[in-house]
């Protein structure tokens, strides 16, 4: 089990990087922690001319909060996230989905960039960017472009992103500190990727009355999805999750395979949804109560 | 070449042992910079300049660390296959977290494969050599 | 002095002696197979398996490979056929076993050609420009449909997949049934699984000229019984091969038994090639192709009083062979046979036996080795009669023991059951399981609603096997015609070299259980030495061990059997020392103690010498030493247990020596909403008789149990309906890890055996043969449901939660035996419409021209037409970074004007191969616009099934969008629509998965 042969690239800098991605386009692999890449390359399954290591690139692994988000770096690995004191206070959505990603080892090295590269449906951290709405920043030798999580995953492993791009950054936007968050997952085994998994955000004008509503599933569909849930919305939080869960079963279009039938996965959203609200609503009720 | 083959075949670092090859036995585990990560999913020229320790180096020569000594007690290894890489993320994982509990201590481990302990044995032997070394400290 | 020691014991066997073996494993200083480079000039291998079920081979092309820079030979199976003949089986059927594929593969994973080259990355690379061409035939991958009357037949000499049947009566079970109050029947089926030890299998294999000999280092696990078959497969007396065993193997739990047919194979391609070579399994070869516990289809019955006295057995066994029969199987059915009435005192059994070759890797030794098969079917009957008799499962097994004052016990098959309490064992289980309390609990939770079972399971542990037991598979009328067996060798030597130091050579081949260190134990208590004093010797080396047959690590046979050999062989050496001591101290022989290191006058501690002084004569002063002394000191024991006859005419054996006792429980919750069980207690109790050392003992139990647990809850090497293999990584093959594995509670209860010296049995299967039980009674109990089958994973307990029958993704019960285009079963299927911007003539039109063909299907770089609506093209297909080249043959059929047609595709390309078939239909809509709608079956096989199972469905599906989608853009006026809304109508419309 080893990987074919390819020359291997180490930019020092970000420019550099783009410009052997420009020149290489989609002959070339973009490593960074290589917990999925890596397997890939050694079952041969990906087998690239070029890999372009862009794990020394520094400018690639900052957190850094500007206005309303957080901005991680590409090359951020997941066990620094997962010790950030700015995640934890601002995103805590990522926060909760970080200890379900894989195991502490490959936590050390596998990177939020890389994770939401690969666009596997049941990861973890492209569900949480969807939840939050978040966005991911391409970069290319030619320009920018930004492009909100919702629309950049396609399907299972596919992204809007462009063979000769690379993500730079992911834009996190900030929790308001009344919300509520909740990450639910059940997977065969501790570190799995999930065969379901939801999150929720929610924010509570008064105790009666759902100002801000987010509910994203993972595992379910060919990719994250957030539940359009503006039927929700202003309305009295009591029987909400029950309602909400059922909603959110009937509203998705679950894959069907070996792992999980379309049933169990349905089965599963209206669990996990019903989980993370309920976790999600006590939690804002806290924080409304702490903030007044 | 991958890095766990660099580290075996070139250097003769033969505690680094080879489980799966794609990142999930945890049998390949190292440190580099003090960090506990899979070597088998990594190549040679990523470690280039890097400080790596394999299991061979967690103790001085004719010594066991603390948790060598747990594990010895606790009847914490069999076939010893997986144990290199076990002790490797150990020394990361009690770095960081000293005082852990059991189930702080069976998901770090999670990350590893152990087909003959079932694993009780590594949880007590890790959870006593945090103790002694929270106490020798 | 090792940790952990706090007392001295003056007996160290029975203490808790830290292991000898640890502190080479801990500081990595312990040498794998891997590790070695014996000899210089090694080249390394690799293997090209077949990607397909079943094939005949039309062409195999290795001159590209060849020419490779590195590469030093390719070699196939026709070429080393000069060299090689089958292994020889006890199955008489004409199905030959070569351990390389010569006309026809028969399973996924079956090595076609080795390339030897300088790397192993270059090895592989060569591989991958062998040309081959198959012929790819009909598979059979079920134990099911290979039965059925017009299954394709893998060897066509055999004329039929059924390559065995036998049947056996013990007692009157027709008049038991007859008899019978009660009668409960249960059917089942059970998955294949394995207990993938970390370490794979290596072979290092040299041929050297002269002298004429194969010599092979390699971790095999022995029975030594087959290196006589693969020196006969060799086509070489005994002598001329030379297997060496390296210091330390990770793991083996029987698996590395099957390391057997690569040590043939790599030492022929040694041969062949030329040069040394070492291979090393990778886990994606290990997975698909090693070995595993075999599948099984049964059917049990058990015959009841109405007070609960099972007066009756009949077993139905079917069982999975693999695509050949690997020596030493058919073992893995027979080796409970001669203990088929488990832990009861039944005297009535039927046994039916059946054994049929499928499309998949041969089966072998697993951990437990027949007995989670054999248990899964009598402990579930148990606990069904015991519902179904309104008696406690508990107490329905109590009443049928063995009684305690009946050992020796002689079974009705012919096993003797050496010493055994089984109520005591049950008592203490339900002790520290706190049963009454468990039962009060799950009282409790079903009130609530909530779904909460106890399940039991009890068994027989067989220890050191009776190397005759396999020939059960023969007629009593074959028996007499072949060369008569019987028994179980083993051997130690013991040498206490001129400086007095004691060296043990064992050839029990330990794959981690410790041996070094309980023999060294043994051989301090018998010398009086301290067992660090003691150096123990576990490579084997067929050229210079004392080994035999049945020597290696296997049915539990260290403490069984091996110890004796052990404590015999040290006894005949402190007898030595005791005759030297004796000379120099002017004293009896009788009168020598040896302790603490000395050799002393019993009761006079001042009149002694040293150990290494009264040794060291037998070295420095020959010509000295009394008559009745031989020089030297190096003595070696070889025993037989007198109890292991070989089987009667009535086909009943002492298939083993010792039979230890193991009964488990296990309480469960299960979340219906998510089918997640809860293991609330799991409380094991053992009679392992005398433990030699309590900590490995119990090292065992646990990692028994672990094992169990995996098979009941996770493990299985799936294939789909068409023999593609399905679980090639640890991403797809689930173990359980730390979070998955409970607590447990364990107890013990010993009586000790009379089979050795020590009063030990064997152990180290345990509750791997009955946690899968075990759990599946609580599951069962839980769910008030009987028709559960392995593995629990969540959807499929989900499933039996909710009333789903959840049997058949992944075993499918349906038949495999499947003409093309006869959908069912596990295709990746989906359906899909989009409405089109032309008429639809000039969709049909579209949709027959080439070059619109080629516009539309993705990534296709060049599309010729071969004939009449049938196409080949070169399509790139990306998806993320996995990116392949794949030749495609397309074909349009049932046409039918402006309204359907149907689509037929076929690929092949470096990750594997699939195929396809799809309904297109048109129908006009308003304004000139067409809508079309499609439904396609495909399916996948080679690396991406093995692999990807999780994403295939997603991605074919997108894919086959792509297809549609781009047909539907260049259609489209010249309003040019971001593509992306496309996408997205795509994906409201479209819907698909496994049917």
């Amino acid at each position: 089990m080893k990987p074919v042969a390819f020359d291997y690239y180490r930019p020092q800098t970000l420019s550099e990087a783009l410009e052997l991605l420009a020149d290489k386009g989609d002959e070339a692999v973009i490593l960074a922690g290589g917990m999925t890449l890596g397997p890939m390359l050694n079952l041969r399954i990906v087998r690239p001319r070029a890999v372009i290591d862009i794990s020394r690139i520094e400018a690639l692994q900052t957190i850094s909060v500007t206005g309303s988000v957080v901005v991680t770096g590409a090359g951020l690995t997941q066990s620094e996230a997962l010790s950030s004191e700015i995640i934890a206070r601002e995103v805590p959505l990522l926060a909760m989905a970080l200890p379900w990603v894989g195991h502490f080892q490959t936590r050390n090295r596998g990177t939020l960039g890389g994770s939401v590269a690969h666009a596997d449906p049941s990861a973890e951290i492209p569900l949480a960017l969807v939840a939050c709405g978040g966005t991911v920043v391409l970069q290319s030798r030619w320009g920018q472009r930004r492009i909100g999580a919702r629309q950049f995953f396609v399907g299972a492993l596919v992204t809007q992103r462009r063979p000769d791009e690379m993500i730079m950054a992911l834009e996190w936007p900030r929790s308001a500190p009344d919300a509520g968050h909740a990450f639910s997952e059940i997977a065969q085994r501790h570190g799995d990727f999930a065969i379901a998994a939801a999150a929720c955000t929610v924010r509570l004008a008064k105790p009666d009355r759902v100002e801000q509503l987010v509910v994203g599933i993972g595992g379910v569909e060919d990719r994250p999805v957030a539940i359009d849930v503006s039927s929700f919305l202003g309305q009295a939080p009591g029987e909400m999750a029950a309602k909400l869960s059922e909603y959110a079963a009937a509203s998705v279009s679950p894959m069907d395979d070996r792992s999980a039938s379309a049933a169990y996965r349905t089965a599963l959203t209206k669990v996990l949804v019903e989980r993370a609200v309920n976790s999600a609503l006590s939690i804002a009720r806290l924080q409304r109560g702490r903030l007044q | 070449m991958l890095l766990c083959d660099f580290l075996r075949h070139e250097l003769h670092a033969f505690a680094v042992h080879v489980g799966c090859e794609h990142g999930v036995c945890g049998a390949c585990t190292i440190l580099i910079e003090g960090r506990a990560v899979r070597s088998c999913t990594q190549y040679a020229a990523q470690a280039d300049g890097a400080d790596i320790v394999t299991a061979e180096g967690l103790a001085p020569p004719g010594t066991l660390n603390e948790v060598q000594r747990a594990f010895m007690k606790h009847h914490a290894l069999q076939c010893g296959f997986c144990t290199p890489g076990i002790l490797c993320s150990v020394a990361h994982f009690l770095r960081q977290t000293p005082e852990p509990d059991e189930r702080r201590v069976r998901e770090m481990l999670s990350g590893h494969i152990c087909r003959c302990t079932g694993y009780t044995s590594i949880v007590t032997a890790i959870l006593e050599a945090a103790a002694m070394m929270r106490k020798g400290s | 002095m090792p940790d952990g020691i706090e007392t001295i014991s003056k007996r160290w066997i029975g203490a808790a002696v830290g292991r000898k073996e640890d502190e080479a494993l801990l500081t990595g200083q312990a040498r794998f197979i891997d590790d070695l480079y014996p000899i210089p000039g090694l080249c390394f291998a690799a293997i090209l398996r077949s990607p397909h079920a079943h094939v005949r081979i039309r062409r195999i092309d290795v001159e590209r490979a060849h020419q490779l820079p590195g590469v030093r030979q390719v070699i196939t199976g026709k070429d080393v056929l000069e060299l090689i003949g089958p292994l020889p089986s006890v199955v008489k059927a004409p199905l030959p076993y070569y351990p390389i594929a010569i006309d026809k593969a028969r399973y996924v994973g079956e090595p076609i050609a080795v390339v030897v080259a300088d790397t192993r990355y270059n090895a592989e690379d060569a591989c991958e420009l062998i040309d081959t061409e198959y012929e790819v035939l009909p598979p059979v991958t079920d134990l099911r449909s290979a039965t059925e009357r017009d299954a394709p037949v893998i060897h066509e000499a055999v004329g039929s997949n059924v390559i065995s049947r036998r049947s056996f009566s013990y007692g009157n079970p027709e008049g038991a049934f007859a008899a019978a109050d009660r009668v409960f029947e249960f059917s089942y089926s059970l998955p294949r699984y394995a207990s993938t030890p970390i370490e794979t299998f290596g072979v290092i294999a040299q041929f050297e000229r002269a002298p004429d000999r194969y010599t092979v280092w390699s971790n095999f696990q022995g029975p030594f019984v087959v290196q006589p078959l693969m020196a006969n497969a060799l086509r070489v007396p005994g002598h001329r091969l030379r297997l060496i065993t390296p210091p330390s193997s990770g793991g083996s739990f029987g698996i590395k038994q099957a390391v057997l047919s690569y040590i043939v194979l790599l030492a022929a391609v040694s041969r062949k090639a030329g040069v040394p070579i070492k291979w090393i399994e990778d886990r994606a070869e290990h997975l698909t192709a090693a070995s595993a516990s075999s599948d099984r289809l049964g059917t049990v019955a058990a015959a009841f009083t109405k007070d609960g006295e099972l007066t009756g057995l009949r077993f139905r066994n079917t069982a999975n062979m693999g695509a050949y029969v690997r020596p030493p199987e058919p073992a893995s059915l027979y080796r409970m046979h001669a203990a088929s009435n488990g832990c009861y005192r039944v005297k009535n059994i039927s046994i039916d036996n059946e054994l049929v070759v499928t499309n998949s890797t041969p089966v072998g030794l697993n951990r437990g080795y027949g007995g989670p098969q054999f248990y899964f079917a009598l402990e579930r009957i148990m606990e069904i009669a015991a519902r179904g008799l309104d008696i406690d499962p508990a107490e329905l097994r109590r009443r049928n023991f063995v009684p305690t004052g009946a050992f020796p016990y002689k079974a009705p098959a012919g096993a003797v059951f050496d010493a055994g309490d089984y109520e005591a064992a049950l008592s203490e289980l339900l002790r520290i399981a706190g049963y009454e309390e468990l039962k009060e609990r799950r009282a409790a939770a079903r009130r609530a609603g909530r779904a909460f079972g106890i399940g039991l399971a009890a068994g027989v542990e067989p220890s050191g096997s009776n190397m005759a037991y396999v020939s059960l598979e023969q007629t009593p009328q074959e028996r007499r015609r072949a060369d008569r067996k019987s028994g179980a060798n083993a051997s130690a030597v013991v040498a206490v070299d001129p400086s007095g130091q004691v060296t043990v050579r064992l050839c029990s081949c330990p794959n981690g259980q410790g041996h070094a260190t309980v023999a060294a134990q043994i051989v301090a208590d018998t010398l009086g030495l301290h067992p660090d004093d003691i150096h123990v010797v576990t490579e084997m080396d067929t050229l210079t061990s004392p080994w035999s047959i049945a020597s290696g690590n296997y049915s539990n046979r260290f403490a069984a059997i091996v110890v004796e050999a052990v404590a015999k062989c040290a006894e005949q050496v402190a007898q030595k020392i005791r005759l030297l001591a004796a000379a120099a101290l002017d004293a009896t022989a009788d009168e020598i103690e040896l302790h603490e290191g000395y050799a002393r006058v019993r009761g006079q501690s001042n009149r002694g010498l040293p150990f290494r002084k009264a040794a060291s004569r037998a070295h420095w002063d020959p010509a000295g030493l009394p008559d009745a002394i031989g020089p030297g000191l190096h003595e070696c024991a070889i025993i037989s247990p007198p109890v292991l006859d070989p089987p009667d005419d009535e086909d009943r054996i002492a298939s083993a020596v010792t039979f230890g006792f193991v009964i488990d429980l296990a309480a469960v919750e299960i979340d219906r909403n998510t089918g997640a069980i809860r293991i609330d207690k799991y409380a094991s109790v053992h009679d392992v008789g005398t433990q030699l050392n309590p900590k490995i003992v119990e090292g065992q139990v646990h990692g028994g149990f672990a094992h169990g647990l995996g098979a009941a809850l996770f493990e299985e090497l799936a294939y789909d309906d068409q023999g593609n293999f399905l679980t090639g990584t640890f991403a797809d093959y689930l173990c359980p890890t730390a979070v998955e594995v409970p607590q447990i509670e364990i107890g013990h209860v010993e009586t000790p055996s009379p089979a050795n010296a020590l009063g030990a049995k064997g152990m180290g299967d345990g509750s791997s043969m009955l946690t899968p039980a075990a759990i599946t009674n609580a599951v069962a109990d839980a769910l008030g449901r009987d028709d559960i089958s392995l593995p629990l994973n969540l959807q499929r307990v989900w499933a039996f939660a909710n009333g789903h029958d959840a049997t058949t993704k992944s075993r499918p019960a349906i038949s495999s035996i499947r003409p093309a285009g006869r959908a069912v079963g596990e295709m990746l299927t989906g359906s899909g419409k989009i409405t089109l911007f032309a008429p639809v003539q000039e969709v049909w039109r579209r949709l027959l021209d080439p070059s619109e063909l080629a516009a539309s299907i993705p990534g296709c770089s060049s599309l010729t037409q071969d004939e009449i609506d049938r196409y080949s093209a070169r399509v790139t297909i990306g998806i993320g970074a996995i990116r392949g080249t794949y030749h495609a043959q397309i074909e349009l059929r049932d046409k039918n004007e402006g309204s359907s047609l149907r689509l037929l595709g076929k690929a092949i390309g470096p990750l594997g191969f699939g195929s396809g078939s799809g309904l297109v239909t048109l129908q006009p809509e308003t304004g000139d616009r067409t809508r079309l709608e499609y439904s396609y079956e495909a399916e996948v096989g080679g690396k991406l099934a093995a692999v990807g199972q999780r994403m295939l469905g997603s991605v074919m599906r997108y894919l086959i969008g792509q297809f549609f989608r781009s047909l539907e853009r260049r259609m489209r006026p010249a309003a040019r629509l971001d593509w992306r809304s496309w996408w997205l109508r795509f994906r409201r419309h479209g819907s698909g998965g496994e049917a």
